[in-house]
């Protein structure tokens, strides 16, 4: 044990100390936080004011929608048809529609603009839909209390029972009326930034464990080293020392921009404290019962200050299964890839010769980031369902689904498999990797690593 | 004593036998050496030896018991294939392989900054490996080798790579390694190296041991019974003087002297040969013919396979 964590240690060390990896770390964040800030400065900086028409069929949701500084709303009574046609010509930023439900309580809504519609609107349509539904049924919940008062209660029950998600669709409704669909959504946005992270992640340390493994035989170290050590030990020395350089740059990044947002939302915002969707909805819920009130407080997304649409967006977001699924993905998708990584560096001689044996590597990996638009568009089909489950593609395709709601079963039986086929993949690359880090200046090909498979420990 | 030895050890790879029953004995302290042509298996046996890869067959003893898995600890190895990292410090690599070695950190810094005085070479501690001459390099993979003190030091071709002036350091800090109690085991080519520094040597060829057991001996078995006379120039040539039964296999002569290659018969000795010429010639010198290990090398694989002759 001593021995792999010398070499964890030795691996880390050289290259976090590596200038490559200071510039990446500090040019990361002030790219990905550019790409927060920037748009959140040109919103506050624009001063006009977007109109919003609504039309709403069920009647629940009149005047709930409340003006903010950016958006004023207004209700419509018309029927769709006449609603769109004059949309079009109003120039309004965007026409929210509320269809009739018969019995039930009306939990979709679609929203039509000439543009993408910007996410907070959606978020904030959401969360005022959500939250008046949910108020209605808690309503008639208490009522149904009253009448009933051996039943046993909970807050959790009530929480539970009344909990209401809302679909909601975005249109693109162009000058011709005709209509497509937009995506926007905050959960696509995570799911394709998640997917993408890992993608990068696996490629950028994957080779890195690959170079490292040519590097040592090339410098032809190797076998001093594995006169102390066993191969399999220096591999996963190697592969966890790697790994945790790759979750050190990930964490800065994650700090560092958020740092940096935080700082540069907090001197935009001095000046101008808006009133957040999210305190609008406490001063709500405080008008209902107050044992309720304070449980739906709890519940409710921290409210943030700032109040930085963007940011109250993504609050909107299951934030600990998402953290916790990507974590898992990113480390074990990570691990099981680094293992095959290893195995090639080890087979070869340079990394020219690397690019045979790459294909199989690269190809699933690829696939996965193809597949992201198909997967977007039905995150509980077939394909979706398949390649979130195949170890190979799953680490990219699962997360890409997370955001959209995916069973617990499904989510652990993936994860079943990837542990699983990161067993598998280490197994075998350990195999390939111990006698290809002695083989020198012979040019291997699938026969021959299939020979080295084979051979008895 | 034996520290180490090798019983009937056998490693099959897909298509070929790389050992076949490869036995070998290393007495306590001596130096073994390992010779057979390119391809023969030595790295293999050595490797095996190093626990880096696993024989098929056999077993092997270290000290009396069975080689375990720890036993690394106790053995200094020096690959034909060696190297270390070009872009770390000479110092952290050091420290780095000595701790791989089961030194601690205060253990390992002790020795290093020890050798590295002794070596003179305290100064090339924050360098980088890159910077170095690959003569200094091999210095620092010595060092190295033997920094855990180990009991049995395993060289690879020691001497491939050097020039003639590293080569003889590298041979002097052998010896001395010996001196201190050391054993070695290092495999060859270089059959000067060999007549220098074994006690002990095993031949492999084609994967198995054609000739074992110490140099001295073998080469009495090898000894044809043949001498090396030289005397004044301008005399009768010695084929007058002998019987026939003494066979003069080389004449040659250079301004002063004239030479003759003379093999006796079995039962005859260098006195034999003297007694009929020497009221007939002046002699210069006499001088037993002993075979090279280089010609001992060739005549063991060569009578193994006919057909190279």
């Amino acid at each position: 044990m001593r021995k792999i964590f010398l070499i964890i240690q030795r691996e880390y060390m050289t290259r976090v100390k590596k200038r490559s990896f200071v510039i990446m770390t500090i040019l990361g964040p002030l790219l990905m936080a550019g790409t927060i800030v920037v748009p959140m400065y040109l919103a506050t900086r624009t001063n006009e004011i977007k109109n919003i028409s609504v039309l709403d069929e069920t009647g629940i949701f009149l005047e709930k929608f409340k003006d903010s500084d950016n958006f004023k709303f207004h209700y419509l009574v018309s029927d769709i048809n006449s609603a769109k046609s004059s949309f079009t010509k109003s120039g309004d930023y965007a026409l929210i529609y509320i269809p009739k439900t018969e019995v039930t309580l009306p939990t979709n809504a679609i929203i039509y603009a000439e543009n993408t519609v910007n996410i907070s609107v959606q978020s904030y349509v959401r969360n005022v839909m959500s939250k008046q539904i949910e108020e209605l049924k808690l309503q008639a919940r208490l009522r149904e209390l009253q009448t009933d008062k051996n039943e046993p209660v909970s807050v959790d029950d009530i929480l539970r029972s009344i909990k209401t998600s809302i679909d909601i669709n975005t249109l693109k409704i162009g000058e011709d009326g005709k209509e497509s669909k937009s995506y926007t959504e905050i959960n696509m946005v995570l799911g394709m930034v998640a997917g993408i992270l890992i993608y990068f992640f696996i490629f950028m340390f994957g080779s890195q464990v690959m170079r490292g493994v040519i590097e040592e035989k090339t410098s032809r170290i190797v076998e001093v080293i594995i006169s102390s050590v066993k191969p399999f030990q220096l591999m996963m020395g190697k592969i966890i020392g790697v790994g945790l350089v790759g979750l050190t740059q990930f964490l800065l990044w994650v700090v560092l921009t958020f740092g940096i947002v935080t700082v540069v939302t907090a001197t935009m915002t001095t000046k101008e404290i808006k009133k957040t969707t999210t305190e609008q909805l406490m001063q709500r819920n405080e008008a209902i019962s107050p044992v309720t009130a304070d449980a739906l407080t709890i519940k409710q997304a921290e409210p943030k200050q700032g109040g930085n649409e963007v940011i109250e967006a993504i609050n909107s977001v299951n934030f600990p299964v998402m953290i916790g699924s990507f974590l898992f993905f990113f480390l074990v998708g990570y691990l099981m890839y680094a293992a095959l990584f290893a195995a090639i560096g080890g087979a070869v001689d340079s990394e020219a010769d690397t690019q045979q044996f790459m294909l199989p590597i690269t190809l699933p990996l690829i696939l996965s980031i193809i597949l992201a638009q198909v997967i977007i568009q039905d995150p509980d089909g077939a394909v979706s369902f398949w390649f979130s489950i195949i170890p190979l593609t799953s680490p990219v395709v699962m997360m890409i689904r997370i955001p959209f709601g995916v069973p617990y079963i499904q989510v652990i039986l993936s994860m079943v498999l990837l542990l699983l086929g990161f067993l598998g993949t280490t197994w075998l690359a350990a195999k390939i990797y111990r006698t290809g880090i002695l083989m020198y200046g012979k040019k291997v090909n699938y026969k021959e690593l299939w020979k080295w498979i084979s051979y008895k420990s | 004593m034996d520290l180490f030895s090798a019983h009937s050890i056998t490693k099959l790879y897909s298509n070929h036998k790389a050992l076949d029953r490869v036995s070998i004995d290393v007495p306590e302290g001596s130096i073994f050496g390992l010779l057979g042509p390119n391809g023969a298996g030595k790295t293999t046996l050595i490797r095996i030896i190093n626990q880096i890869i696993a024989a098929d067959e056999g077993e092997m003893f270290f000290n009396g018991r069975k080689l375990m898995p720890n036993d690394i600890a106790s053995i200094g190895y020096l690959p034909e294939e060696r190297g270390l990292y070009k872009k770390m410090t000479v110092g952290a690599q050091a420290m780095y392989l000595a701790q791989l070695k089961g030194l601690s950190h205060q253990e390992s810094l002790t020795r290093l900054k020890f050798w590295f005085e002794k070596f003179e070479i305290k100064s090339w501690w924050n360098r980088k490996v890159e910077e170095l001459s690959k003569g200094m390099q091999q210095k620092i993979q010595f060092l190295i080798t033997i920094i855990h003190e180990p009991r049995l030091l395993i060289f690879d071709e020691p001497f491939s790579g050097f020039d003639p002036i590293n080569a003889n350091l590298m041979k002097e800090e052998i010896l001395a390694q010996k001196e201190k109690g050391a054993t070695i085991i290092f495999s060859t080519h270089n059959m000067a190296s060999v007549e220098e520094l074994c006690d002990h040597i095993a031949l492999i060829d084609r994967s198995r041991v054609v000739l074992s057991g110490l140099v001295r001996e073998i080469k009495k078995t090898y000894k044809t019974n043949t001498y090396i006379i030289s005397y004044h120039r301008g005399e009768e040539s010695l084929r007058n003087f002998l019987p026939d039964s003494f066979q003069i296999l080389e004449e040659r002569a250079d301004p002063d002297h004239q030479y003759a290659t003379i093999k006796l018969p079995a039962d005859a000795t260098p006195n034999d040969l003297l007694q009929p010429i020497l009221s007939r010639v002046t002699i210069n010198s006499l001088q037993e013919q002993i075979p090279g290990m280089n010609d001992i090398f060739i005549q063991a694989v060569t009578q193994q396979h006919p057909e190279l002759k």
